[in-house]
């Protein structure tokens, strides 16, 4: 069981949306979060994390599966760094 | 872009309140963060997908002065980015 799109919807939705609207707030939110990480703004949630836009640079690697040498292009892409209240809830549970 | 941003952003983009658009952000990153304290699974279609890594105990060192510190076991979040955020910020 997983945490989807759904079920934020569905909690939306208890605000007294409609089912309609509620889709459109949460696709919404979703369309700020990845334009502001386009426009290569990083987001940043306090309590949460925050999530950061990285400049990855021409490197050489490897086919793991054929052990092939090959030159990965220059990039960008998302990282995620945890906030230390969320870890330090995660960590308190059960083990 | 914080939370605030965040939510102006939203009251502007789905033409809802300000309160509204707080309580809708509140619910989305709560709901992201009461998931991964339960060990659950995340998944956003196109955003990102998150699952609970297991870190087992290790020995480190403290980077300033080498000394040597025992690592305890830990959980962390791992992320992974969606598809098409992926080629949104990479192109």
């Amino acid at each position: 069981m997983a945490l989807t799109k759904n079920k934020i919807v569905e909690q939306v939705n208890d605000l007294g949306f409609t089912k309609k609207k509620s889709v459109e707030i949460v696709e919404s939110l979703l369309e700020i979060i990845k334009r502001s990480l386009e426009e290569n703004e990083d987001v940043l949630v306090s309590g949460f994390g925050k999530f950061c836009v990285k400049d990855k640079s021409t490197r050489r690697g490897r086919n793991p599966a054929t052990g092939d040498d090959l030159l990965l292009e220059a990039r960008r892409v998302v990282t995620f760094k945890c906030s230390g209240k969320l870890r330090d809830r995660i960590n308190s549970g059960k083990e | 872009m914080n939370k605030l941003e965040m939510i102006s952003a939203l009251k502007k983009e789905a033409n809802i309140s300000k309160s509204e658009a707080a309580k809708v952000v509140q619910i989305f990153f709560d709901s992201m963060a009461d998931a991964l304290s339960e060990e659950e699974r995340i998944e956003i279609r196109g955003l990102c997908s998150f699952f609970i890594k297991n870190y087992k105990s290790y020995t480190g060192r403290n980077p300033k002065t080498g000394d040597k510190v025992q690592i305890q076991p830990k959980k962390l979040p791992f992320f992974k980015c969606g598809k098409e955020l992926r080629e949104r910020v990479n192109k």
